[in-house]
């Protein structure tokens, strides 16, 4: 086969050679300069650095949230946009646009707000401080919300919220209703029909919305940092291990903590890929 | 959007009125607790004490001096993304070619890396201890701890958006336009002005207003090739933090008011072009039905 297949369209030698060349110089490059980095190293002091035990901690911190997070976007992105795909309600409109806020708002802006509302004193914290309606619910000591790992997770869903709802959107709407009558004929209750003819359906959807939010999850920082309150071995997260070594210029050591998180990246980007080759199969097999 | 199906759906595919009314409450008090209180604290904090504290904060010299460099990262990063969306759209849409979609997956690659993992690169390769870092010394030249290592890392970040719109776009229109306009005599250039741009420019709006709330927004990436100097390499939300981590939570608030428009300008002009894209789509479909 001929690296192109013939065409009447002209550029494609520049419009090719620019891309590659761009891509090179911005992200090819830089990539490599990482790897390159690391190689330099020996497997032991590699090794050493990356099962630090403070290292450690922050990958079942960062790890823990994320999924934490990803799984709350799961229930709550489903639930969300079957609302908005299937009832109507006033402010509708203003509503859909507004689930990718968490796209559009900067991170720390994001960071700022989320700690200050969900501090023991701030707006919705104060509801589950000690000696508080709901905080009493918890024990003496109330539920703490911020500055704490309870705090990564909540700022991580912020984040990732728009995945799954985005993902799950537009299958949902492109269900034709002749199925569910179908099975409503056969005698199928709502609950059945749900479980059974929706779900489904919406697999793919929903584990691709689940993966994308995970994924950004991990690599999250600007939001993170203001609301996790950052001690060692209970509420840091990967990426700021690596700004940390970076403010001591310890360059190994955030480049070897970079290599890791680079590594699970490029794990989660392969199996995203995997998911949306899958889901469309399923999509194009039914059509 | 699906206005049709909440109102066509008989008994027997929608719910109870009640389990209805129990789900959008749900639905409705999450995006609640996560969405809209947060955006109205950033307003509310921003104007705790009064109007003069809210404007005085955008006298101050290093805000200025944030907006001015987030403004120009902005102007740089955007359009150099622009030029690239355009020519890897064109490529992958237009073409087949070996590698293709190894090149699409590629693109996205910098969605998948984290912001402190992006700066971090960009330090690695000009940094002092990186691999130009000597000969940048050498030349006197500053790349890492100015302002071409924030441009540098807000490229990386923003580097998909516009891509990534275009690509599905243009394969979805097909190259049928552009071959007669080929046919018909017109060059590369004119096709691409004349036949091609106009057909995307829509796509081309969203991409750039997606990019440009991200190169302004952006902290991770930022941060690590900033080196934080006041008035000099700080962008409005390294401001934010430097004020909220020295309890002025006024100035802290005020500079992220900014940045919280802009995230809501950003979500108008997307609903409009969504909204717009919708009836051209609908108006499409009854004229084909007419006919």
């Amino acid at each position: 086969m001929a690296f192109k297949q013939a065409s009447v369209l002209p550029g494609f030698n520049l419009s090719f050679g620019y891309t590659i060349f761009y891509m090179s110089l911005i992200v090819l490059l830089p990539l490599t300069a990482l790897v390159v980095k690391t190689s330099s190293l020996e497997w032991g002091q590699f090794w050493a650095i990356v099962s630090e035990e403070r290292v450690v901690a922050t990958y079942k911190v960062t790890f823990g949230a994320s999924l934490l997070a990803a799984i709350i976007n799961l229930f709550t992105g489903l639930l969300v946009a079957w609302v908005l795909v299937r009832y109507s309600f006033p402010g509708k409109r203003l509503i859909d646009a507004l689930v990718d806020l968490p796209f559009a708002l900067p991170t720390a802006v994001a960071g700022i707000a989320l700690a200050t509302i969900y501090a023991p004193n701030g707006w919705i914290g104060q509801w589950f401080a000690p000696g508080s309606v709901l905080g009493g619910l918890f024990g003496s000591e109330g539920l703490s919300l911020a500055f704490n790992p309870t705090g990564i997770v909540i700022a991580l869903t912020f984040v990732t919220l728009p995945f799954v709802v985005r993902t799950v959107q537009p299958v949902l709407a492109d269900i034709e209703q002749e199925l569910e009558e179908a099975a409503s004929s056969l005698g199928a209750n709502r609950w059945q029909i749900f479980r059974l003819v929706i779900l489904p359906i919406l697999w793919p959807a929903l584990l691709t919305g689940f993966s994308l939010a995970f994924a950004r999850a991990i690599g999250e920082y600007g939001s993170v940092i203001f609301i996790a309150g950052n001690m060692p071995f209970k509420s840091e997260i990967t990426p700021l291990m690596i700004i940390s070594k970076l403010e001591q210029y310890d360059y190994v050591g955030a480049t070897a903590i970079a290599v890791v998180m680079l590594g699970v990246s490029f794990l989660l980007l392969l199996a995203i890929n995997g998911l949306q080759w899958w889901s469309a199969r399923r999509l194009g097999r039914r059509n | 959007m699906a206005a049709s199906l909440t109102v066509n759906r008989s008994q027997a595919t929608t719910e109870t009125r009640w389990v209805r009314y129990a789900l959008t409450g749900l639905a409705l008090a999450f995006i609640t607790l996560f969405l809209i209180v947060p955006l109205i604290a950033v307003f509310a904090e921003a104007l705790r004490q009064g109007w003069g504290l809210f404007l005085a904060a955008f006298t101050d010299p290093d805000a200025l001096s944030a907006i001015r460099l987030t403004l120009i990262t902005a102007a740089i990063a955007v359009p150099l993304n622009l030029v690239f969306g355009v020519a890897a759209a064109w490529t992958i849409s237009r073409f087949q070619f070996r590698g293709r979609s190894v090149l699409t997956t590629l693109i996205d690659l910098p969605f998948a890396v984290s912001p402190v993992v992006a700066g971090l690169i960009y330090v690695l390769l000009f940094g002092a201890q990186g691999w130009f870092g000597p000969w940048l010394a050498e030349h006197d030249i500053k790349i890492i701890f100015a302002i071409p290592g924030i441009v540098l890392a807000t490229v990386f970040v923003t580097f998909p958006f516009i891509a990534r719109e275009l690509i599905p776009l243009m394969e979805a229109q097909g190259s049928d336009e552009e071959q007669a306009a080929l046919v018909l005599g017109a060059s590369g250039w004119q096709t691409f002005w004349r036949v091609t741009l106009p057909n995307i420019k829509w796509g081309l709006l969203y991409g750039v207003i997606l990019a440009n709330a991200r190169a302004m927004g952006e902290f991770g990436a930022v941060s690590v090739v900033s080196g934080h100097i006041r008035g000099m390499t700080n962008t409005i939300p390294l401001h934010v933090e430097i004020l909220y981590n020295e309890y002025n939570f006024v100035g802290a608030f005020a500079c992220a008011s900014l940045l919280a428009l802009l995230a809501l300008v950003t979500l108008a002009v997307k609903s409009f072009i969504e909204w717009r894209s919708e009836k051209l789509a609908e108006e499409d479909r009854r004229h084909a039905t007419e006919e």
